[in-house]
């Protein structure tokens, strides 16, 4: 590409694993340095991440950038292949500016207990940070990955930090004993992790199916994307209708459990419960964005006729996410567990974009993607600062916030309107695109879809009345605002938000090429569609022509 | 009366010509590192009748390694040699196979066996009794549990010292167990490695009566697989007129050519081939645990004295495979279309079999004994391949679990209370907490065993699959995924157990062990990340390895 071949792909996700050992390995009583340590390295990690975005070049020719390629395991045909395309730009970004929001947010919340029994050996806060930073590594490789089993690999091994993030650190109970909070985040740890494990393994056996199919019809296995794109469309490699379909099921299976797309969403407001608000942050944000951004860039591009035949399917399945989020959102009666059941409708909103296979819709899906989790992040991070106060995620123990802690309530309610996505904060230019580019093929499915939002104002507006108007209740009168860390935390998420929301058009350049070329691949086979768009159970009619607008706008 | 005639024309054609029976011609250098370890063992015994007792433990120790090492230095000499690929053939009159896949399970074995070595000879875990230092073996094993003579034993500081040649008989056995290349020779070799092995299985200091139970059942149940093998052994000599592999490979697909007139009435009966067959098949499954042949591994690897639980793991694995692959790719070939279904249903069931049967399991012994069972099966769906992926991936895997195995167990051996190791997993909870270096290790091991990638689980499991799905096993990945999910479930739970659980007041400590024990758990850390990030190597160097000699 040019000259300078500096790795820099490699180094961003090197330099978080590079923290998390460095964070480790600092001595038990110098907690606050590794905080330090810590924050620095995300810091850097942004740092590189926007250089990335900087010496990308959305207008370039060719579906990836900044490529690295060394030989791996050449038994198995992996290759250590790196390369961005402009979505995987932004998701790098995205979780590269919220890393360092996530630690400083999470400043306090791995100190050991007050009182606790001095242990040399037990150094709990150097390793949430350890762990966090390795997550980040692991998450940025999966961006970067072209190469389908060097993806695999780090889908499936950031499982285990997370895991202990998820398990090893919780909220300081309240109501309930420190027992009883301790089961309970370890069965939802234990839950996240045999949920993702599982579709892991799934994938495994459909990606072990891939490498057999090459291996068998090009001579020699691979698992390079590209290379398996270029050889499918060139007709080197012809995978049966059966098989595809198959494969297809086995990746989709993995990736919705990720996501997470009803009924495999379970695991979620368990996790997010559970985990303290940075690392409920962490999973939804950022990790299960990695489930999203993967049936983008392998489900799609690998597998575009399987794709297409399972997409009215999963567009019902996607349609009951959002209402059912929404709807289970609503009847919550604790704070992050709300939070959760209205990301469960928001990844909805993101499948629904993906695979209407229009390029508004999956535009929209990919701006859905940042948008949701700078918006998500800011509104679980005050909820968090809120939990700590209080001691507890009951919306019943709170009540007018907004008089004691105005800067609070009024950050929590832009949280909050942009998850409702208010016109003029960031996610409502992708939901009105998801929307708009579902509708345009499948009227029925756009319109219920619309339901989500209505539904979204009643449970934010009613959560934001529940804890803020009202009385001010006895126990939240000494309430403190938002102290000069939070606010920190909060006020570059929110700038965002409304930046977003008023001038999306450099993140729309960005994603827009890398779009249309997977919608081009998924068309590619057969440019005059011939696929009857009407097999959805809700379905419309004039799909055919609408389809073939879109093929058309594509080009 | 024609019986008699064929015995008599026998005799007969013996006798036509004396003087002619050949000279063995036994190719020393070329059968140098069985030779070694067997001498060794052989010296270690004459070390037993004539130094003095306290000097015995040192000389043994040093024995060992030095005999353990300088025979992987032979094997590294003979696969320099070319014996691994070009130069490979057939040693001791055809008893012996010196080849690729001999030489690189010999390889895996002794170095196993010297790691074991370090576990045996670790004195510094049980407290000190009356001044000594107290290693896992019982002083004085054939006194009664808890009877006079024992105290006195231990009183006196007697030690077991025995153990090694003892080790170094059943690694002897081991070397030339993959190697043999006729049915007797994998029977002898079969014995010499299995009685070691029961007697070392008594020899437990703590919890004698169990270590004691343990050895019965093995005795057992082996002694059943022998008479199963033996009985096998004798129906394919009826079949083919030959122990030797070449010879019953040669009869199978090209039918028997000269009818030996002792045996004209069953020679190219197909019925003894395939009992004959099936009962030798048997007998190595017996040896690697697999379902239904399983039931022997929870009790023995639960009672026998951890160190040797995990030789015994990781080597007689080895061992075993190395035996039955060579069987089915060298032997049975001709009748794949036979044994292919069959064996898929085994596999099967041995890998649903362990990973269920595993989650119910409280003891951290019994619940990697059924995890072996399981990993067994996932050995099977590559060693049932029936291609060179297949044999390559079935070495690489053997190589990656016994280094996680012996690992897995030496770190059992560290967390001990007052009755020695504790190993009711209720024990093990919080040890996160207490020590969270030793939990982080033992995470390791189980995230290997898991599957989990970027340990070399991952690179072993997924090398297995990927060979049965070439080879059109589809379904048996799709079984092995799904019990890899189910033994995701007792692995993530231990790990539960360690780092979220509240340590209980009266759990565990957690010993301090010397440099040999830390040597070994170092070792099998060092394997199962490097297999795991960087495998290519070992891939490439087990797939150079992938060629039997006929």
């Amino acid at each position: 590409m040019s000259a300078f071949s500096f790795p820099l792909l490699t180094a961003t996700a090197a330099l978080p694993a590079i923290g998390a050992v460095a964070t480790a390995a600092v001595p038990a009583a110098r907690r606050t340095a590794a905080k330090w340590l810590a924050l620095v390295f995300s810091l850097a990690t942004l740092a590189l991440a926007l250089l990335i975005a900087a010496r990308f070049d959305p207008g370039a020719k060719g579906p990836f950038q900044l490529t690295e390629s060394h030989a791996w395991i050449r038994d198995f045909g992996v290759r250590y292949d790196l390369g961005v395309d402009g979505i995987a730009v932004a998701l790098i970004a995205l979780t590269a500016l919220l890393v360092p929001f996530v630690i400083l947010a999470g400043w306090h919340d791995a100190d050991p207990l007050e009182g606790a029994e001095p242990n040399r050996r037990w150094r709990p806060t150097q390793g949430f940070f350890a762990l966090v930073l390795a997550v980040e590594a692991m998450v940025v490789l999966s961006f970067e990955a072209t190469d389908v089993f060097l993806f695999y690999l780090f889908f499936e091994a950031m499982l285990i930090p997370m895991y202990f993030l998820i398990g090893g650190f919780g909220d300081r109970a309240g109501g309930r004993g420190e027992q009883q909070a301790a089961a309970q985040r370890s069965y939802a740890a234990v839950k996240f992790l045999l949920y993702n494990l599982a579709g892991g393994l799934i994938m495994l056996a459909a990606v072990i199916g891939l490498y057999a199919a090459t291996a068998h019809q090009l001579g020699a296995g691979t698992f390079s994307l590209p290379e398996i794109v270029r050889a499918r469309a060139s007709g080197a490699l012809q995978l049966g209708t059966g098989t595809e379909r198959l494969l297809f099921l086995g990746f989709f299976f993995a990736f919705a459990v990720k996501a997470p797309l009803w009924p495999l969403h379970t695991w979620l407001p368990n996790a997010m419960g559970e985990a303290t608000s940075p690392v409920a942050v962490l999973i939804t944000a950022v990790v299960d964005k990695v489930g999203t951004f993967a049936m983008l860039r392998f489900c799609l591009q690998l597998f575009p006729e399987a794709s297409r035949w399972a997409a009215p399917v999963i567009l019902v399945l996607a349609l009951i996410s959002i209402v059912y989020g929404a709807l289970l959102a609503v009847g919550q009666r604790d704070i992050k567990r709300l939070i959760a059941y209205a990301s469960i409708s928001h990844f909805g909103f993101i499948i629904l974009g993906i695979f209407a296979m229009t390029s508004q819709g999956q535009g929209g899906a990919t701006l859905y993607m940042v948008n949701h989790g700078i918006s998500t992040a800011a509104l679980m991070l005050v909820a968090g600062f809120l939990i700590s106060r209080r001691g507890s995620r009951l919306i019943a123990d709170f009540g007018g916030v907004q008089k004691v802690a105005p800067v609070l309530a009024g950050t929590f309610l832009i949280g909050g309107l942009a998850t409702l996505s208010l016109p003029g904060l960031a996610p409502f230019v992708s939901e009105f695109l998801v929307l708009v580019g579902t509708f345009s093929r499948y009227p029925v499915i756009g319109i219920i879809a619309t339901t989500g939002i209505v539904l979204a104002a009643l449970y934010v507006l009613v959560l934001y009345q529940r804890t803020m108007t009202g009385p001010v209740k006895p126990e939240v009168k000494t309430m403190p605002d938002l102290r000069v860390r939070e606010l920190v935390v909060v006020a570059p998420l929110i700038a965002l938000l409304l930046f977003l929301g008023v001038y999306p058009k450099p993140l729309t350049d960005l994603v827009n090429p890398a779009v249309q070329h997977t919608l081009s691949v998924v068309d590619r086979k057969d440019p005059q569609p011939s696929v009857p768009v009407t097999a959805g159970p809700g379905g419309g009619g004039p799909g055919r022509t609408a389809q073939t607008q879109d093929v058309e706008a594509a080009k | 009366m024609s019986a008699v005639a064929s015995v008599h024309s026998l005799w007969t054609v013996a006798a036509g010509v004396p003087g002619r029976i050949p000279a063995p011609k036994i190719e020393y250098a070329q059968l140098a590192p069985t030779l070694i370890v067997l001498g060794a063992a052989v010296v270690g015994i004459l070390i037993e009748a004539f130094l003095p007792r306290r000097s015995r433990y040192y000389s043994q120790l040093l024995l060992s390694v030095v005999a353990l090492a300088a025979a992987f230095a032979a094997v590294i000499g003979l696969a320099a040699g070319g014996f691994g690929s070009s130069k490979a053939h057939l040693a001791a009159m055809g008893a012996i196979a010196v080849d690729g896949p001999a030489l690189f399970l010999q390889g895996t074995i002794l170095l196993v066996s010297l790691i074991a070595v370090f576990t045996f000879a670790e004195r510094r875990l049980d407290p000190a009794a009356h001044g000594r230092p107290g290693d896992a073996f019982a002083p004085q094993p054939a006194a009664i549990p808890g009877g006079e003579a024992e105290r006195a034993a231990e009183k006196a500081g007697f030690a077991t010292t025995e153990v090694f040649p003892v080790l170094l008989f059943a690694v002897g056995g081991m070397l030339v167990f993959p190697a043999a290349n006729d049915l007797l020779t994998l029977f002898v070799a079969l014995e010499v490695f299995s009685l070691p092995l029961y007697v070392l299985c008594a020899l437990a200091r703590r919890q004698r009566l169990l270590s004691q139970e343990s050895a019965v059942k093995y005795f057992l149940l082996g002694a059943f697989s022998s008479a199963f093998l033996l009985f096998g052994v004798a129906l394919l000599y009826g079949y083919a007129g030959t122990v030797t592999y070449a010879g019953i490979a040669e009869v199978i697909s090209d039918g028997a050519r000269q009818v030996d007139p002792a045996l004209a009435g069953t020679m190219g009966n197909d019925a003894l081939l395939l009992i004959g067959g099936a009962l030798v098949l048997m007998g190595l499954l017996f040896k690697v645990g697999a379902v239904p042949f399983h039931m022997w591994t929870p009790d023995v690897y639960q009672g026998a004295p951890t160190p040797v639980t995990g030789f015994m793991a990781a080597a007689t694995k080895v061992a075993a495979f190395g035996a039955l692959l060579r069987l089915l790719y060298v032997v049975l070939p001709g009748m794949r279309w036979d044994w292919r279904p069959v064996m898929w249903g085994v596999a099967i069931l041995t890998m649903l079999g362990g990973a269920v049967l595993a989650i119910t399991q409280t003891d951290i012994k019994r619940l990697l004994a059924y995890s072996s069972i399981a990993h067994a099966g996932f050995i099977l769906a590559g060693a049932i391949a029936a291609s060179a992926d297949g044999i390559s991936s079935v070495l690489f895997y053997l190589a990656a679990y016994s280094f996680v195995t012996l690992g897995a167990f030496a770190v059992v051996t560290l967390v001990r209370d007052a009755g020695g190791e504790a190993t009711h997993l209720s024990k093990w909870a919080g040890l996160g907490r207490r020590s969270p270096l030793l939990a982080a290790v033992f995470a390791v091991f189980l995230l290997a065993f898991a599957g989990i990638p970027l340990t070399s689980g991952f690179a072993g499991k997924f090398a297995v699959f990927k060979a049965a799905a070439e080879s059109g096993g589809g379904w048996l990945v799709v079984v092995g995924v799904i019990s890899s999910a189910i033994a995701a479930f007792f692995y993530i739970r231990v790990i539960v157990l360690m780092f979220f659980s509240e340590p209980k007041a009266d759990g565990p400590t957690v010993a301090v062990p010397s440099v040999l024990t830390s040597t070994a758990i170092a070792v099998g850390v060092a394997a199962t990340l490097v297999l795991g990030v960087a495998p290519q190597y070992f891939l490439d160097l087990a797939g150079h390895a992938g060629i039997f000699i006929r």
